[in-house]
C-alpha cells in the first residue's frame, strides 16, 4: 500500500516537473499503455495464457466509444461502460473455445481474432470510416471542464490507471490471483485442489478484455480520431513486448515496460520504421538475459555489481 | 468410500486395464500395487478425474462420479498427490498449501479487486488454515521459501500439506515414497498413519514393498492391466500368484 501511494504521488507531481511542455502528450500515452499492459500481463504473466490478439480488443473498445458518441451522439461517459461491457462479454463468449488451446496454438488462435478484429475495422466503411479512420470523437467533460488540454487529460487517463493498478494488485495479491498463478504453474495440480481452471481462464481474459475496451475508449476521447493502423498486429507485439521487457506476473513491471516502450520511440524518431525489429531485438535480449523483466532484473544487476564491489574492496 | 467398477482402459489398440474392480473401505489404508506397467497410474488417472475411461464406473460415497473432472472431485472431498510431484513451483511453500484452500472460500473477481470486508477476513482464514496444514506436516519454517527451490523430500511433503488443505475425506498418493531415502520413507510413514487417524481415506499407489506392507490395511494388485489379488498385507504376501507375478512364473 505505501509502494502505491508513492507511486500515486510521484505520477500526480509529474506534472509541476515537465511544466505541461511535449512530454505531457507522450506520458498520457504512457498511462494507456500501462493499462494495456497490465491488462494483458493479467492473462500472460499470472494465468500464463498468451494473445497476440490485444490490439483487436483496445481498437474494439475505442471504435465502440468513438461510433456511439461522435456518430450517434451518446454521452462518452454512458459509451465507456457499455463498450467495456460489451468487449468483455464478447471476450467471455471467444474465451470459450480458443482458451482450450494451449502455447502456440493458443498464439495462432488469439492472432487470428486480432486480424478479424482489425479487417473488420477497415471493411465496415459506413461504421468505421474505413481506413480514413472516424474523426469528430467528443472530448470527455465533467461538467463544464473538458479534458482538452495534455495536462487534463494526463490526470484524465492517470485516474484511470492508477485504480486499475490499485485494483489488479489487489487481484493479484487475493485467493484469485493465487489460483491464477496456480494455473500457469501447474494447470493439473490448481484443478485437484478445486480450482475450475477453464472458468478462470476464460473470466482473466474477459477481465484483460474490458481493461483494454476502457484503453481504448479514453484513447479515442483523448486523441478524437480512430484509424484501424492504431490497432493491427504490430500493436498486439508491442504491447507483448511491453509486459515481458517489465516482468511477468508484475503489475509495476508493467508501467515500467509500458513506460519504456512508449518513451523510447520518442529518442529513436530515425529508427520509426524500424520499430517492429527494434521490439523484435528487445523481446530477444531481454528474454535471453532478463526472463524476470525490467523490475525483477534491474535490482538483480545491481546486487551483482554491489557484491562485486564489495569483494575489489576486501 | 471409494469404489471402482469394471474400469476398462484402451488407449489405441493397447488395453491398459481390463475389467478391475474393487472397493475402498472408508477410514482405511488401502496399497495398490504391481509390477512396472500393471496399470496403477493409470487408474489413478481415471479415479482422479485426469483420464477418462473406455468403460466402468466409479463411485464415490456411494454417488456415480465416473467422469466428473478433478475439480468438481476434489469439491466431493476427494484430492490426489503426484508421482513426479506438480508444485506451483513460482509460489512460497504458504501459498502453495494456500490455494489448496480455494474450495474453502468463495471471493470473486470482485471481491478480491476491491478488498472487500469479508474477502479480507476470508483471507486471513486462508493464512491460519494453510499454517495448521503446514505445522502438521513438519514444513513450518520453510513458509516462505519458493516451492520450486525445495529438495525433492520437502517437496513432497509440501504437495501433501496442500492436498490436506483441500480438507478431503479420501486421498490418493501416486508413489509418495518415489525419490526419498529410508530416513523420509519412514517419516513418510508416520505421516500417512496420522493422516489415517484424522479419519481421512487413504489410497497409494507404491513400490516400495516394505512401506506398503508396513501401513496398508488392503492391498489391491494389479498385473497387465487386470486385477491379480486383494487383501490383507499378509494374505498377499502368500498368494502364489503375486509372487509369481512378481518374480517370474517359472515355478
Amino acid at each position: 500500500m505505501l509502494k502505491f501511494l508513492a507511486f500515486a504521488g510521484m505520477i500526480l507531481l509529474a506534472p509541476l516537473y515537465f511544466k505541461g511542455g511535449y512530454l505531457m502528450n507522450v506520458l498520457v500515452f504512457v498511462g494507456i499503455h500501462t493499462m494495456l499492459a497490465i491488462g494483458l500481463n493479467l492473462l500472460l504473466g499470472y494465468a500464463g495464457q498468451i494473445s497476440l490478439g490485444h490490439a483487436g480488443f483496445f481498437g474494439l473498445g475505442a471504435y465502440l466509444s468513438g461510433v456511439l458518441t461522435a456518430t450517434y451522439g451518446w454521452n462518452p461517459w454512458l459509451a465507456m461502460p457499455l463498450a467495456a461491457l460489451m468487449v468483455g462479454a464478447l471476450a467471455f463468449a471467444i474465451g470459450f473455445p480458443i482458451l482450450k488451446l494451449k502455447g502456440h496454438y493458443l498464439a495462432m488462435a488469439t492472432l487470428g481474432m486480432g486480424i478479424i478484429i482489425y479487417i473488420v475495422f477497415n471493411e465496415t466503411v459506413e461504421l468505421t470510416g474505413g481506413p480514413s479512420g472516424l474523426s469528430g470523437i467528443p472530448n470527455l467533460a465533467v461538467g463544464s471542464l473538458t479534458f482538452d488540454s495534455d495536462v487534463k487529460n494526463y490526470y484524465l487517463i492517470w485516474s484511470f490507471t492508477l485504480v486499475t493498478i490499485l485494483l489488479t494488485l489487489n487481484l493479484a495479491n487475493s485467493r484469485v490471483g493465487r489460483a491464477l498463478r496456480a494455473v500457469h504453474d501447474s494447470e493439473v495440480a490448481a484443478r485437484v485442489m478445486g480450482v475450475n481452471a477453464r472458468l478462470l481462464k476464460v473470466q482473466i481474459f474477459a477481465l484483460s478484455a474490458l481493461i483494454s475496451s476502457i484503453a481504448g475508449s479514453l484513447y479515442a476521447h483523448t486523441m478524437t480520431f480512430v484509424s484501424p493502423a492504431s490497432f493491427g498486429f504490430n500493436f498486439s507485439v508491442e504491447l507483448l513486448t511491453m509486459v515481458v521487457i517489465g516482468g511477468l506476473g508484475s503489475i509495476y513491471g508493467s508501467f515500467l515496460g509500458a513506460a519504456l516502450l512508449t518513451l523510447l520511440p520518442e529518442f529513436l524518431r530515425a529508427a520509426q520504421d524500424y520499430d517492429i525489429i527494434i521490439y523484435g531485438g528487445l523481446l530477444m535480449l531481454m528474454v535471453m538475459f532478463m526472463p524476470g523483466g525490467l523490475v525483477r532484473g534491474v535490482p538483480d544487476l545491481f546486487r551483482k555489481l554491489l557484491k562485486k564491489g564489495g569483494a575489489n574492496h576486501a | 468410500m471409494l469404489e471402482v467398477s469394471g474400469i476398462t482402459q484402451i488407449f489405441g489398440g493397447v488395453t491398459a486395464l481390463e475389467d478391475v474392480s474393487f472397493t475402498v473401505a472408508k477410514g482405511a489404508i488401502t496399497g495398490v500395487i504391481g509390477p512396472n506397467g500393471a496399470g496403477k497410474t493409470t487408474l489413478f488417472n481415471i479415479v482422479t478425474g485426469i483420464y477418462t475411461q473406455t468403460a466402468g464406473r466409479v463411485f464415490l460415497k456411494g454417488s456415480d462420479v465416473s467422469g466428473l473432472p478433478p475439480e468438481k472431485l476434489a469439491r466431493l472431498g476427494m484430492v490426489r498427490t503426484f508421482q513426479n510431484i506438480e508444485l506451483f513451483g513460482g509460489m512460497t511453500v504458504l501459498e502453495n498449501v494456500m490455494v489448496g484452500l480455494h474450495t474453502r472460500s468463495s471471493s470473486g473477481l470482485l471481491a478480491c479487486s476491491l478488498r472487500m470486508p469479508w474477502s479480507r477476513l476470508e483471507e486471513k482464514k486462508i493464512r491460519a488454515g494453510a499454517l495448521k496444514w503446514l505445522e502438521f506436516t513438519g514444513i513450518t519454517d520453510l513458509a516462505d521459501v519458493t516451492a520450486g527451490n525445495l529438495p525433492f523430500g520437502k517437496g513432497r511433503l509440501l504437495e501433501i500439506a496442500r492436498a490436506l488443505a483441500v480438507e478431503p475425506e479420501i486421498i490418493l498418493m501416486d508413489e509418495p515414497a518415489a525419490g526419498l531415502n529410508s530416513h523420509e520413507t519412514s517419516d513418510l510413514a508416520r505421516l500417512i498413519q496420522r493422516i489415517r487417524d484424522l479419519g481421512i481415506t487413504v489410497v497409494l499407489v507404491e513400490h516400495d514393498m516394505e512401506l506398503v506392507m508396513d501401513i496398508c490395511d488392503r492391498i489391491v494388485v494389479l498385473n497387465l492391466g487386470r486385477k491379480l489379488a486383494e487383501g490383507t498385507p499378509r494374505e498377499i504376501q502368500e498368494n502364489h500368484e503375486v509372487i509369481a507375478a512378481y518374480l517370474g512364473d517359472d515355478t
